[in-house]
């Protein structure tokens, strides 16, 4: 059996995590709707608040860290991801430079 | 050091393995991990929709573009829906892994936070189907273009995920009901919890990139 200790701090971990998704969101939304940033700038920090969220979640909903343990489900993670940046960097970077041809 | 049974991943992902063989724990992690790929490779399919949406916002063919498409508001409650749930289905995890043969209540609580977590999931359906027949009502359905093909397609995928996940649920809950919580089932509910987490971290790449950019246009 765990120790009450450890599972105070499970549910916390979950709390804490639920609490940064939620303020992430809050604010992503409310730049938005409140026209904080316009432009490009928006644009890049609605994506780095996405981005930044996504991290919580994996780590606090889903328990992916740098502990030894966890490390076969991050390379797996890390990979994809590399596999997402190439396929979906190059299709924008040919269609976009395609389109500006076009023109 | 200590040998530990269940690596600690495992231990959060939230089942009661620890009086577990050695040999039966690195079976689940194996099961597991066999579910994690499955997972990385839904997530390639679903970075193509989003390459293809980001190739098609010009492509509108006079039928309404993603500004005319987007609402902002009840693409706020989806989120703060699909973001509980999360959260409820994270408890529930909690609460299996706390359950004890001389007492139901931590399995009762489980059960509760599922069953909130699948109300809180048809919620999100619920509106999402609303959405879409408020788009097709003002001539936004997915033949008209390119574009609204892509938005369909790439909403739509995410939606059939969450139908999956809301029709997956009750499922275990039947099989807990009739044969108990055997380790068939513990590692049934962690894939189940993995995938609706994983649905949750595909949502926020949807409306940083559809909902908000839309809104920012």
């Amino acid at each position: 059996m765990t120790s009450p200790r450890l599972e105070r701090n499970e549910t916390l971990s979950l709390v804490l995590g639920y609490g940064l998704a939620l303020l992430l969101t809050l604010v992503a939304f409310g730049l938005v709707v409140f026209h904080v940033l316009t432009g490009r700038q928006a644009f890049y920090t609605v994506l780095g608040l996405g981005l930044a969220q996504m991290l919580v979640h994996f780590r606090f909903f889903l328990h992916i860290d740098l502990k030894r343990s966890a490390r076969a489900d991050l390379q797996l993670i890390l990979f994809s991801t590399l596999v997402i940046a190439l396929m979906v960097g190059g299709t924008l970077v040919v269609l976009f430079n395609l389109h500006g041809r076009m023109m | 050091m200590t040998p530990d049974p269940v690596a600690p991943a495992l231990r959060h992902a939230g089942l009661n393995l620890r009086h577990a063989s050695r040999e039966e724990a690195e079976q689940v992690e194996s099961d597991v991990f066999g579910f994690w790929v499955f997972l990385m490779s839904d997530a390639v399919v679903f970075a193509t929709l989003f390459a293809l949406f980001g190739t098609s916002l010009e492509a509108t063919a006079g039928a309404p573009d993603l500004r005319a498409v987007v609402k902002l508001g009840p693409a706020f409650i989806e989120t703060m829906l699909l973001l509980t749930s999360s959260f409820t289905f994270g408890m529930a995890s909690i609460e299996f892994s706390r359950v004890h043969r001389l007492t139901r209540r931590h399995q009762r609580l489980a059960v509760r936070w599922l069953l909130v977590t699948w109300v809180l999931g048809t919620a999100f359906l619920g509106m999402e189907v609303n959405d879409f027949v408020t788009m097709a009502h003002n001539g936004a359905t997915a033949d008209r273009s390119f574009f609204l093909s892509a938005f369909t397609v790439l909403v739509g995928t995410h939606g059939l995920h969450v139908l999956t996940g809301v029709i997956w649920l009750p499922l275990m809950l039947l099989q807990l009901a009739g044969l108990g919580l055997d380790r068939p089932l513990k590692v049934n509910l962690i894939r189940l919890s993995l995938f609706w987490h994983f649905l949750d971290i595909v949502w926020i790449a949807i409306f940083s990139v559809v909902y908000l950019q839309g809104a920012l246009r």
